[in-house]
């Protein structure tokens, strides 16, 4: 029991990870119908600039935090302007191939800033771990999950009750509709990229203390959460957050109780299942059509 | 109120609407009638600014209209409801109705909006009835009210409508056109688009009918009604009374 409980706090953790990144995934292709291959790298970014910023520069948690997500959203709007937009054919296998490009881009830059060493800092807060039947919590795993689901919360607060997030949806749903009640389609598919890179930068600012970034960390991160909103609905808001924890839960399980080796091939074994069985997601946000 | 001259749309090297020039003035429904590919829908997307590759002028009150796209043509004050309605289904009717007023809404004209919405409402109460409902579960008649009280949402001068009897019974229909007289009544201006030539030339004050992309008719709707190739074209019945009686 003590070792099961240890497993699932583990995965619980993880999920709320992924579950953030697939958030990102999922609000840029609801608005957008584009999935970001350099999210990950957004992720490392956040990351490392969390490290610099409270390791090196000394800012306390709370204001780097702030200036971490707001920094790696305006990067993400940047990237929007200068590599999505000014694309004479946006077909959707250019505009993925551009973000495959992005991501070496992105990683290759990470490289030269930050070196090829890995990074630590502290936790959040300096509480001891909880002991719940033996199994130990870190702090951090509380920070990480009460994080993940306040920043679901305010998204779907976002979209259900601000205009703006209700321009988005509706964009989402019909960019020709939006567009001809006056909605700015450009400037919705412009913010959907800042809110994505935005929660890319949340997941790598929350896993800095409990990982040890480096410029590397984001391709695999990135695929995970791609998977996880594959797994609960890519589009889908819950779906991507159901399917962040499910992925971390299992994984972690798998790894307990069969084998280590499992940690990365659980993912894509679930994706492999979900493509096969249920492509639109356990949650199904948007129709799937095979070829 | 609009002017278009000379207009010309393009869809890549196809010209759908051959270099057209038609008048709308204040306060008149104007009816286009014609078949399917006649160019009548290509003519509303080259107003509303879905279609941006067309030749020639297209003015609105004092605004050309080249190069506008959809939210500068709404905020000039002319919407379209499209042709199939293109609500939100997911989304209730209150939240299509708020973004109806997006283009408002972001010139903080806060209680403009509210009356807009008692507006719409008192046009259609059943919208009211309905007002938390997800827009998809509503009937055909209602989603079609939705979408002529969504476009009514951002207080247009100029009121386009595609096609808004496709696929609604005739009672729905007559219902439709009495409210379009209504809003006529109100001080709106209405380019109406129909294949139901006979339920548009009832509710229009003059009428043009499209064929291959050119207008080859124009008039006044009495004078349409009762015009022989206008009743052998686009009044089945009409026309077959018509034959009798010869």
């Amino acid at each position: 029991m003590q070792e099961f409980l240890q497993y699932l706090f583990s995965g619980i953790t993880n999920g709320a990870i992924y579950a953030v990144i697939a958030i990102g995934f999922s609000m840029l292709y609801r608005s957008t119908d584009l999935i970001n291959f350099a999210h990950g790298e957004f992720v490392m970014i956040g990351a490392m600039t969390m490290v610099t910023l409270t390791v090196a520069v000394q800012v306390p948690v709370m204001p780097a935090f702030i200036i971490t997500v707001v920094g790696v959203s305006i990067l993400g709007l940047v990237f929007e302007r200068m590599a999505i937009r000014t694309v004479r054919r946006p077909e959707p296998i250019v505009l993925i191939i551009i973000t495959v490009g992005a991501s070496i881009f992105l990683r290759g830059l990470g490289m030269l800033v930050w070196g090829k060493d890995s990074h630590t800092m502290p936790a959040f807060t300096a509480h001891p771990p909880l002991d719940i039947a033996g199994a130990r919590l870190l702090a951090q795993s509380i920070w990480i999950v009460a994080i993940a689901i306040a920043v679901a919360a305010c998204l779907h607060l976002f979209y259900k009750r601000t205009l703006t997030g209700k321009a988005m949806h509706a964009c989402a749903i019909n960019k020709q509709a939006a567009w001809l009640v006056g909605i700015p389609s450009k400037l919705m598919t412009l913010l959907a990229f800042g809110l994505s890179t935005g929660m890319g930068a949340v997941a790598g600012v929350i896993i800095a203390p409990i990982t040890m970034p480096a410029y590397d960390m984001g391709s695999m991160l990135g695929l995970k959460g791609f998977c996880a909103a594959m797994l609960g609905g890519l589009g889908s808001l819950w779906g991507s957050v159901l399917g962040g924890f499910l992925l971390g839960i299992l994984e972690a399980l798998g790894v307990g109780f069969v084998s280590s080796g499992l940690k990365d091939a659980t993912a894509f074994l679930l994706l492999l299942l979900v493509l096969y069985f249920r492509p639109g997601g356990l949650i199904s946000a948007v129709k799937v059509k095979r070829f | 109120m609009l002017r278009i001259r000379n207009l010309k749309c393009f869809y890549g090297q196809i010209m759908a609407v051959k270099g057209i020039t038609l008048s709308v003035r204040e306060k008149e429904i104007i009816t286009l009638i014609g078949a399917n590919g006649s160019g009548k829908s290509t003519l509303m997307a080259a107003i509303s600014g879905l279609l941006p590759s067309w030749s020639g002028e297209i003015r609105f009150e004092e605004n050309d209209l080249k190069g506008m796209d959809p939210p500068a043509v709404v905020k000039a004050g002319i919407s379209l409801v499209p042709e199939g309605r293109l609500i939100f289904p997911p989304m209730s009717v209150y939240d299509n109705l708020v973004l109806g007023a997006y283009t408002m809404l972001r010139s903080k004209a806060r209680n403009e909006v509210q009356a807009s919405m008692a507006a719409v409402f008192d046009l259609f109460p059943i919208l009211k009835e309905r007002c938390s409902q997800p827009a998809g579960t509503l009937s055909g008649g209602e989603q079609q009210m939705l979408a002529i009280g969504r476009a009514l949402m951002a207080k247009p001068r100029l009121l386009l409508l595609d096609e808004p009897s496709m696929g609604l019974a005739p009672m729905l229909v007559e219902k439709i056109m009495g409210v379009l007289l209504t809003l006529r009544e109100k001080g709106l201006t209405i380019l109406l688009v129909e294949q139901n030539a006979r339920a548009a030339l009832s509710v229009a004050d003059r009428g043009y009918v499209f064929e291959t992309g050119s207008i080859v008719l124009e008039g006044a709707a009495d004078d349409l009604l009762s015009d022989t190739n206008v009743k052998r074209a686009y009044l089945g019945k009409d026309y077959e009374e018509f034959d009798d009686e010869n």
